[in-house]
């Protein structure tokens, strides 16, 4: 797939079910073009993390993913050699008097390492791969640190087997949820993109993609209410990922049309706090699904 | 003993006078000093400070202080050279004791024991910190320069904030800076190399194994890493606190100069974040800048709102892995005490220790009626009087000492009823 501009990396992203904003895609296509890493961050369930399976879709390469988590070191990130493997190795090397210099070679070489997603990125054949990196806020500041040197050459050194250098330096996204700042330093080397909550229209694009079989009457229910309930005051907004698992829950219900009653049956759906649900049960609910019902509504995107 | 021993005592004496009055000394710094007087003519006093200068001080605004502390140290005479080093008046600063009991705690070896919490677990990479504690909790010297005698000083420190003349509050001021702002650790998910750790560390053991023909004669070890817990301090600055905010302003900007991960709120009727406006300043900018930002000072106050403020949109960034949250607010609140007990309520299950400090506790008549502290006080963990140094000085050993124990919560049911009740 050729994308060679803005406007192809839109189509393309189409063409996966994604859609994008004019901003995501020109980050995208920047990110290609220069070439640089790409920081996006954004509300939980935005579709960060699906920017990166689309683009590896659409460019048709491997999607390479590193989870991050706290305490993430280069033995989960990068390498790790099989130690039992090896242990047996020297064991049986022990009957078969092999000298050390050709034992040595032979249990530090590649058969004994075991490739974690960094490592797999570096050495990954035939085409650039992408690389994400996921929830990168979770890992702590020594990662973060370690990371800075990967991005800048993407090159790995093994002390026992020398220095791997990427032959197709991997196309690199990183997501954040912002739970923490990152380091200054880190986001200097990359793009950033903030991915926002999409207006009515295209989340309600993405839902009549995304969720088969939903009537067009109730998909623009659906994208109407969030849209109004994002407006509240709640200690966490639904996502997009929210309203696409609550319109799915509805259609499982066979419901073709949202009333109050089947609404407060399936808030847990979009609202994960408990506060939040009392919230809106309690007072808002008729208020939010009468405006979802009404037509005069969906006329009404440009309040976003 | 000898001469150079001498001088090597008198140095780390010097260090740490200069680190009380806040310039930022290392052990380095101070070995750097010992060495170079031996190449300097110590007879000559204005090489000697040069020497001193040239050592010590890293940016413009220790210059004064540095200059201060070396007149009133080295005296006209050059005494460091046969000084016997008995330093007159152990009557130190009264608030020195905690640091020498944790000291003692700390020497007590490598042990990791989960009860203890590990704060005062060292590694070999932590040395130069630990040689500066153990250099804290000598036998203490007397500092003949500071400003405050024992009595005065003693009178200072049961003195209520709000009954502080201004030249009081200058002294109290240079008292929390003095003040050592350590926090209880949490342990991390990381781990380091260490002789007696729990883990073994099969890399490690590896390649140390080839010295040894491939057999592995020497296991080595891990430790969990340890690290400094979070603080938050919401401090409230509407107009009931008036007598206390400017104090506890200051109080805030010491506790970020003191500590690695602070992040410091304001509230009157809303929410303000002050972590940058303190941060790296000196103290009189950082006052400046905080009254030009926060507007609604000395009016009037919304705790519930502010808390559901930080709730929705600061807990998630800046409440991560067990952080220790400082509410200072005398309660007093205009708004919902409802809201402000859901919201309380949150905040105690985000944090790991949830302390309020009240300045009005400090009064043995004052009991927590208004309606505001009723609602909070269910929600607290620990319910402190931040009236005077002393209560300062409680807090700061208070923080240092949280430890990997829970403190013990009752669930509290949310108070409100469903609409419609599941029938079962």
């Amino acid at each position: 797939m050729q994308l060679n501009t803005v406007e192809q990396v839109q189509e393309a992203m189409q063409e996966e079910k994604y859609v994008s904003e004019r901003s995501l895609a020109t980050a995208i296509y920047l990110a290609l073009q220069l070439p640089k890493p790409l920081l996006l961050e954004g509300e939980a369930g935005v579709g960060k993390t699906e920017v990166a399976k689309v683009l590896a879709s659409t460019l048709g390469t491997d999607l390479i993913r590193l989870q991050c988590y706290e305490g993430l070191d280069v033995s989960h990130a990068v390498y790790e050699w099989n130690y039992p493997r090896q242990m047996l190795a020297i064991r049986l090397m022990e009957d078969r008097d092999v000298n050390d210099r050709q034992a040595m070679e032979q249990i530090f070489s590649s058969d004994y390492l075991i490739e974690r997603p960094l490592l797999q990125a570096v050495q990954h054949k035939g085409k650039a791969p992408v690389l994400l990196i996921d929830e990168i806020d979770r890992a702590d500041e020594e990662f973060e640190a370690f990371l800075l040197e990967l991005l800048s050459d993407f090159q790995v050194t093994i002390p026992e087997l020398g220095t791997i250098k990427a032959e197709y330096p991997p196309i690199v996204i990183i997501t954040s949820n912002r739970t923490r700042e990152l380091h200054d330093a880190l986001k200097r080397r990359c793009l950033y993109h903030w991915i926002d909550y999409p207006n009515i229209q295209k989340e309600l694009q993405i839902i009549t993609q995304k969720v088969e079989g939903i009537s067009e009457r109730l998909a623009l229910q659906v994208a109407t209410f969030i849209h109004e309930l994002r407006r509240e005051d709640l200690y966490k907004l639904p996502g997009v990922a929210e309203t696409l698992d609550w319109a799915s829950a509805l259609l499982a219900l066979n419901h073709q049309e949202l009333n109050e009653e089947i609404a407060g049956a399936t808030l847990g759906a979009i609202l994960k706090h408990q506060e939040d649900v009392h919230e809106i049960r309690s007072k808002r609910l008729g208020e939010l699904v009468g405006a979802a019902a009404s037509p005069s509504a969906t006329g009404t995107p440009s309040e976003s | 003993m000898s001469r150079s021993n001498e001088i090597v005592n008198r140095a780390v004496r010097f260090g740490r006078t200069l680190r009380r009055a806040g310039v930022n000394v290392t052990s380095g710094q101070v070995m750097d000093f010992v060495q170079s007087v031996e190449h300097i003519d110590i007879g000559n006093r204005d090489i000697f400070r040069e020497a001193g200068r040239a050592c010590f001080v890293t940016t413009r605004d220790e210059l004064p202080v540095f200059d201060r502390v070396f007149e009133s140290f080295w005296r006209a005479k050059p005494e460091y050279a046969n000084d016997q080093f008995t330093d007159p008046g152990d009557d130190m600063q009264p608030g020195m004791d905690g640091e020498a009991d944790l000291d003692s705690e700390g020497e007590e070896g490598d042990e990791i024991s989960p009860e203890q919490g590990t704060q005062q677990t060292k590694t070999r990479t932590e040395l130069v910190e630990s040689q500066e504690l153990e250099a804290e909790g000598e036998e203490e010297e007397g500092d003949a320069d500071d400003v405050l005698s024992f009595s005065a000083a003693e009178v200072l420190r049961e003195k209520d904030f709000a009954d502080l003349s201004e030249e009081e509050m200058q002294q109290t001021r240079r008292f929390m800076e003095k003040l050592e702002w350590r926090i209880g650790r949490r342990r991390s998910r990381r781990r380091v190399s260490a002789r007696k750790g729990r883990f073994w560390d099969p890399r490690k053991t590896m390649r140390k194994s080839l010295q040894t023909g491939g057999i592995p004669m020497q296991i080595s070890r891990r430790k969990t890493k340890t690290k400094p817990r979070q603080l938050v301090v919401i401090c409230d600055v509407s107009g009931s606190m008036d007598r206390y905010s400017r104090i506890l302003l200051q109080f805030v900007y010491a506790i970020e100069q003191g500590m690695a991960n602070v992040e410091s709120f304001v509230f009157g009727t809303r929410l303000t974040r002050v972590t940058r406006l303190l941060r790296n300043r000196s103290i009189d900018s950082a006052m400046e800048r905080v009254a030009e930002q926060v507007h609604d000072w000395s009016g009037g106050t919304r705790i519930g709102q502010s808390l559901q403020k930080f709730n929705t949109t600061w807990a998630r960034r800046v409440l991560r892995n067990g952080a220790v949250v400082l509410v200072i607010s005398d309660g007093w609140d205009r708004g919902d005490p409802e809201l402000l007990g859901q919201e309380m309520s949150r905040l105690q299950r985000s944090s790991y220790r949830m302390i309020w400090l009240n300045p009005l506790l400090g009064s043995p008549r004052y009991e927590p009626l208004t309606r505001g502290m009723q609602a909070a006080i269910p929600y607290i963990d620990d319910f402190m009087p931040v009236h005077n140094l002393a209560s300062l000085e409680a807090l700061a050993e208070h923080l240092g000492n949280i430890d990997d124990h829970r403190p013990v919560r009752r669930q509290q049911p949310l108070e409100f009823t469903e609409p419609k009740p599941r029938v079962a």
